[in-house]
């Protein structure tokens, strides 16, 4: 692909103390490109996001995001870059007293000077697009994890980011939800040009949104194919991830 | 002796940024008005949370320190003087002091403990990816509500602690409600040397408004440094209540001297 690279890990190290999570992983990801990144639990993949929206720095190495060494930006375009990003935690990362659509409001109501109507619709509309019509007024401890997650994915998407990462979007949902949001993400790409990075740990996810996956282990790169391929992938690592052994 | 060195640079490392946060909410006093709502929550939680407690307290602090000067006093025939004793300790010493404590172990465990939650279940990397400016809506309305609450609350301490020793006074020394009363305000009536109110009671409340900052911003920052799960949690409210209290009994002994060492 000669798509221009948006996001590019150079060789980049990571230990939190003794533990080596990162151990020189070179990676780019293109515009446009929504890449699969699998993996045990406990790898790094979380890290290796973080990394990209600047909350962790490499030991070593370097992070680029549109072309900006997240080492060394300034604060300010940092913070710039990461309006033009979303976010999707693992755990939803909801603040516990906000409602469920003001949650989803909180950017704009922080970063913006648009009026309170304008606001209420367009988070409407994010929870409209992650099938949760009817929760704006719900406090996040009567949802669901599921729709914790759903109301987390709406926050990322309601500054129309154009690079969203998405960590885990269909752990603990039902299969129907989990593919509903497979959609989405293949949606958002396709129509809004979007550049995604999705961690996860279901073939079901990869075989729906991916352009390219990768599998990460060991702190580095084992593979990186596209889907089909992946999937078929006699790679030992590869296959014990995807088939592990029964015994 | 590497451990004493450790824990002392661990010890500076933390009050560098506990000053660090302080001076950044400084920075942001001009969003008060834009955080007003908050403040108005962390008020109304906070005030109700602890005014019974500091009432009681007070009260019964006032009950004590008249009865215990009392019979002192009445031995050497100077009961009336108890007015004055009971309104000079409330209002310089125990009524800040009290209305401290009872914030710290109440409000600012409290505040570290959410804020701790927050931080282990990622919303305050949350809240920092969506650019959203922690020390403003977070530290920002819990500093200024503590700031505010902490003279207010000494004030109705205060009070209710001089009128619990006036009870005794009344009941156990039969010393006249009237004499008490004339005694205690008498003794508040050393004019300050800048500020028009008496001397002992804006100096106390000056006090319990740097405690009222010093809680919030030990209690904060406690909290947002907070990892490792619900254990976490636990200590970094426990150091919080634990830090500030010591806090607040180390600068209470240097505002007191500051002010009072020449008298
Ligand atoms: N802030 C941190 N401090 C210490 N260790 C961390 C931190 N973040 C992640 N780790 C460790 O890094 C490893 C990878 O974590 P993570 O990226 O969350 O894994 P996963 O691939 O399941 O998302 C884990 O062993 C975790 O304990
Ligand atoms: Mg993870």
């Amino acid at each position: 692909m000669d798509a221009e690279v948006v996001i590019r890990f150079e060789n980049v190290r990571k230990a939190f103390g003794k533990k080596v999570v990162l151990d020189g992983l070179s990676l780019d990801v293109h515009r446009g490109e929504t890449l699969c990144v699998m993996g045990p639990s406990g790898t790094g993949k979380s890290v290796t996001l973080r990394h990209i929206i600047g909350l962790l720095q490499p030991d070593s190495g370097r992070v680029l995001v549109e072309g900006q060494d997240m080492r060394t930006i300034p604060r300010k375009d940092l913070i710039a870059l990461r309006k033009r990003m979303g976010y999707l935690w693992q755990d939803g990362a909801l603040v516990n007293w906000l409602s469920a659509g003001e949650n989803v409001a909180l950017p704009l109501r922080e970063n913006t000077t648009l009026e309170d109507a304008e606001i209420r619709r367009r988070v409407q509309e994010r929870l409209e697009l992650v099938h949760l019509p009817d929760v704006y007024d719900k406090m996040p401890p009567e949802l669901s994890g599921g729709m914790r997650k759903r109301v987390s994915l709406a926050r990322a998407l309601v500054t129309d980011p154009e690079i969203v990462l998405y960590d885990e979007p269909n752990t603990g949902l039902d299969p129907e939800i989990s593919m509903s949001i497979n959609l989405l993400i293949r949606e958002l790409a396709r129509k809004l040009n979007i550049t995604s990075v999705v961690v996860t740990h279901l073939v079901s996810c990869i075989r729906v949104v991916a352009n390219r996956v990768v599998l990460l282990d060991a702190g580095s790169i084992v593979l990186d194919a596209p889907p089909e391929e992946f999937v078929a992938s006699e790679h030992p690592r590869v296959k014990r991830f995807l088939r592990p052994p029964h015994d | 002796m590497k451990r004493i060195l450790a824990s002392l640079l661990e010890f500076v490392r933390l009050t560098g940024e506990q000053v660090e946060l302080f001076v950044q909410v400084l920075l942001r006093l001009h969003h008060t008005w834009k955080r007003r709502a908050l403040i108005g929550d962390q008020l109304y939680v906070g005030g109700i949370k602890v005014l019974h407690v500091v009432l009681l307290v007070s009260f019964s602090m006032g009950m004590v320190v008249s009865l215990q000067t009392g019979i002192e006093l009445s031995r050497i025939g100077q009961q009336d003087q108890i007015g004055l004793i009971v309104a000079v300790s409330m209002a310089r010493e125990m009524g800040p002091f009290i209305t401290a404590t009872i914030l710290a172990a109440a409000v600012g465990s409290a505040l570290a403990a959410e804020l701790g939650t927050m931080a282990v279940s990622e919303e305050l990397s949350a809240l920092e990816v969506l650019s959203v400016d922690r020390t403003s809506y977070l530290v920002l309305p819990r500093l200024f509500a503590l700031a505010v609450l902490c003279p207010t609350l000494t004030v109705l301490g205060d009070t209710v602690g001089i009128v619990g020793g006036g009870l005794v006074a009344r009941s156990q020394l039969g010393v006249g409600l009237e004499l008490y009363f004339d005694s205690a305000i008498d003794a508040l009536q050393t004019p300050g040397v800048l500020i028009p109110i008496p001397k002992d009671v804006y100096i106390g409340l000056l006090k319990s408004f740097v405690f009222g900052i010093v809680i919030a911003i030990v209690s904060c920052s406690a909290g947002m440094r907070t990892s490792g799960g619900a254990l976490g949690v636990g200590n970094a409210t426990r150091a919080a209540v634990r830090d500030s209290i010591i806090l607040v009994i180390i600068l209470n002994y240097f505002m007191t001297w500051a002010f009072y060492q020449q008298n």
